[in-house]
């Protein structure tokens, strides 16, 4: 560990902090319909796209007419995406959006990436730059990651909208707040994001892979495409699914420590804007502030476990005879899967942030992290994204676990549970215990189906020897389930002979179940969140009384940290005991 | 339910025009017009030929020949070996030989694998009989981790700095230059941290290698 790796960690929290701050102070305004910065420039571009969606942008919807626009949008943007990836090589395809002439995946594989990037998930059963041409790249793949990141977004703000509404069944309308989330929040953000990388290395072309021959006398072939403005609406919509296969490790993607840290604060700003939003909507910033006390608490103690680790060196390292402490002119370390220009302080903070959000990209091998390393990403997953989360997932989760540590406290203290002036009922707390289900059942049960089926062990990768086999299982479904997107990335199965590129990887089984656990942990939520704005929405205010248990003090952060990890990750220790645990505890090699 | 549909179609047409042509295009041509040489990739040209990418790290090996003087490959790849005249990258696993940046791959070496294990032991190896007859003091204690480790990308085009003064006994001897002139040109290309605080100092392998050669006067 080195000085310079923690004042990194403690300066991106900072920074992270300010512009959250004045971020979620700008949504607000954009949410409720006020006038912000971008107004004179933007009003007119939204008038039209009102116009030619057809959409009166005023009207309200109650939250079945909301859940059903959006069912439908995903639904419409689903098959869209699937018929462009499927005719990646067809006639009309310029030859200079596609100059290597790569044929499309095969039906399983491309279900998988289409379910993937329509749920935010961008699990990646393909490598970018041996499968995708740079058309599918674009119009399809770089879509979505505006789409599902808006998508998620909106769900957030509905779900705001229900816990503040005044006796209304009005949620918002689905069309107007998609709208406003990609004209206001997405593109400034996303423009600016895409130049700054740009301007860093990131490159931004439609050249034909190069050929390069060393001063060695060797030939070096290397990839190119449009990767900047894929990178920035990546990592602001925490969408996580890179261009090239190693995604934000290659030097292409995320070229200098700097453009590492810039990257870092792409994926947090918006999840963390999203809870000062909140405060703000309600009308009580400290409900904003103990939500981010919340999670910047269990955040930080990820870092700092995953830095620990990573710092101290793998098992199989010592064996060999490395030695890993910091000597002078090297940071030492875990560096197996690490670059040498992030470290090792800026690989465990970068791969915590991505997994803690539903982003999944990542900047060096998860697979390869240490064994307690490693369970950092793998509890950040079994919390179910709410330590910040997805964009807008992120909010309207952690918002029914506060929904659930209410009614835990008010059983606790013998009183109604009253969350912001509103009466929580049977129908809330049910609907919300659901969602907060789904995801860990999806997870648990593609995993037993996975590791008990010869179809779901062929996935296994060769290294993947006895607990790395079982982590790199469970991590896969966790991943999908929490539409998170990182993998332990042995676990692909083989390359698809006839499939016409060389990228395809996967096996039927497994390009199958994770497609459907993305979806059905992605929507199910989706709706039952909708379901309790909707329950929340009609609700009356009364004031609040002596009695009533506040949730803006530190008591309700012990509180709420205390069910997360109850209900959360208990959920996964005994699966997570099997894979990581063995191997952190142990010191073995298999 | 139709009005819904008939919003949708027109709303992923309308936005796969914005978002999937404009804005690429957009972002792309600004980066042509405003940051030419990083957009495209950070070319580096020696005598007019394309030599590599500055950011992509790249193999100092030479193609090892057979008895008929022809390069010889096992299974599909190319044997080569290192050129001991240049500063080494760090090992790569890339499949179909090293450093292919056509193809980026995560090794996926886990942490408590027997298999980890043996190739850090036989990267030690191989970077001892390399470096140790220039440098006698040389232990596995004073390898580096990055000599040993592969990267993420496995195409990491930096070196740590340490590991470079340790070569540059061998790049010393092997060029005939005085120690202190190679170590002053690690110093130069030594990186400082990003920003001053974030991420780890390190030495760019392909600028280092090609200043070498500028100072023997010259490609060889």
């Amino acid at each position: 560990m080195t000085f310079s790796g923690w004042l990194t960690i403690v300066l991106f929290v900072v920074i992270l902090t300010a512009l959250a701050i004045a971020l979620g102070r700008y949504m607000a305004k954009v949410y409720t319909g006020e006038r912000v910065w971008f107004t004179p420039i933007l009003a007119g571009p939204e008038r039209f796209l009102y116009k030619v969606l057809r959409v009166e942008p005023e009207r309200g919807q109650d939250w079945k007419a909301y859940a059903k626009s959006l069912i439908i949008f995903s639904l419409a943007g689903w098959l869209v995406l699937y018929l462009i990836l499927r005719t990646q090589n067809a006639f009309y395809v310029p030859h200079g959006l596609n100059p290597l002439g790569y044929h499309s995946a095969p039906w399983n594989v491309t279900f998988n990436t289409v379910s993937s990037f329509v749920t935010n998930t961008n699990w990646q059963y393909y490598s970018g730059e041996t499968t995708m041409s740079y058309l599918s790249q674009m119009i399809g793949l770089t879509v979505q990651n505006w789409l599902s990141a808006g998508v998620g977004i909106v769900v957030a703000v509905a779900l705001v909208r229900g816990i503040i509404g005044r006796s209304g069944k009005s949620l918002g309308n689905f069309w107007q707040d998609l709208v406003r989330t990609i004209l206001y929040v997405l593109a400034p953000i996303s423009v600016l994001g895409a130049i700054v990388l740009v301007s860093q290395g990131v490159i931004a072309n439609f050249s034909n892979y190069l050929t390069a021959h060393t001063v060695t006398g060797l030939t070096q072939t290397i990839a190119m495409g449009p990767v900047a403005s894929q990178e920035a609406i990546k990592m602001l919509g925490t969408n996580g699914g890179g261009f090239f296969n190693v995604n934000s490790a290659h030097p292409f993607e995320n070229p200098t420590a700097f453009t590492n840290f810039f990257e870092m604060l792409l994926v947090l700003i918006i999840p963390a804007a999203l809870v000062f939003m909140y405060g703000r909507m309600t009308g009580n910033r400290r409900q904003g502030y103990a939500i981010y006390a919340t999670v910047m608490v269990m955040f930080l103690g990820a870092v700092a476990v995953a830095y620990i680790a990573e710092a101290h060196g793998s098992p199989a390292q010592h064996a060999a005879g490395l030695h890993t402490q910091v000597i002078s002119g090297s940071g030492g370390g875990n560096l197996e899967g690490k670059e040498q220009r992030f470290g090792i302080a800026g690989s465990a903070l970068f791969d915590t942030i991505t997994t803690v959000t539903s982003c999944g990209a990542v900047n060096s091998a998860i697979e390869s992290f240490t064994g307690i390393g490693g369970a950092i990403p793998f509890s950040n997953l079994s919390a179910s994204e709410v330590i910040f989360g997805g964009v807008g997932t992120g909010l309207y989760s952690i918002l029914l676990y506060v929904l659930l540590a209410v009614f835990i406290g008010g059983l606790m203290v013998g009183r109604t549970p009253e969350w912001l002036g509103k009466k929580l009922e049977a129908r809330e707390i049910k609907l919300a215990g659901l969602g907060i289900l789904v995801t860990p059942l999806a997870a648990l049960f593609a995993t037993a189906l996975a590791t008990a089926s010869h179809a779901g062990r062929a996935s296994i990768s060769e290294l993947g020897k006895g607990p790395q086999g079982f982590s790199e299982t469970l991590y896969a479904y966790l991943s999908q389930s929490n539409n998170n997107g990182s993998a332990f990335a042995g676990y692909t199965g083989f390359i698809q002979p006839s499939a016409g590129n060389v990228g395809s990887h996967g096996v039927t089984f497994a390009d199958l179940l994770g497609g459907l656990v993305m979806l059905f942990a992605r929507f199910g939520p989706i709706l039952l969140t909708l379901a309790v704005a909707g329950a929340l929405a009609g609700k009356r205010v009364t004031p609040a009384g002596l009695g009533t248990m506040r949730t803006d003090n530190g008591t309700f952060v012990v509180l709420l940290i205390g069910v997360i990890i109850l209900v959360g990750a208990l959920t996964f220790f005994p699966a997570l005991l099997l894979g990581p645990i063995v191997q952190g505890l142990t010191g073995h090699l298999y | 339910m139709r009005r819904d549909i008939v919003t949708s179609v027109i709303g992923i047409v309308v936005l796969t025009v914005l978002l999937g042509l404009v804005y690429p295009l957009f972002i792309t041509g600004v980066g042509q017009v405003a940051f030419p040489g990083n957009a495209n990739g950070q070319k580096v040209y020696v005598g007019g030929k394309l030599v590599g990418s500055k950011i992509i790290g790249q193999s100092f090996s030479v193609p090892v020949l057979d008895r008929n003087g022809k390069p010889k490959e096992a299974e599909g790849e190319l044997v080569t070996e290192p050129d001991p005249r240049y500063f080494q990258s760090r090992p790569s696993a890339t499949e179909g030989g090293s450093y292919n940046a056509a193809a980026s791959t995560f090794s996926n070496r886990g942490p408590n694998d027997r298999a980890t294990e043996e190739a850090d032991a036989e990267n030690i190896k191989a970077y001892l009989e390399l470096n140790k007859p220039y440098d006698p003091a040389l232990t596995v204690a004073h390898i580096p981790v990055d000599a040993v480790n592969t990267s993420g990308s496995n195409l990491d085009p930096e070196i740590s700095s340490a590991n470079a003064r340790i070569q540059a006994h061998r790049i010393a001897a092997k060029r005939k230059l005085s120690l202190s002139v190679v170590d002053g040109l690690v110093s130069n290309y030594t990186d400082a941290r990003g920003l001053g605080f974030s991420g780890e100092p390190g030495v760019n392998v392909l600028e280092l290698n090609l200043a070498l050669d500028r100072l023997a006067g010259g490609v060889r």
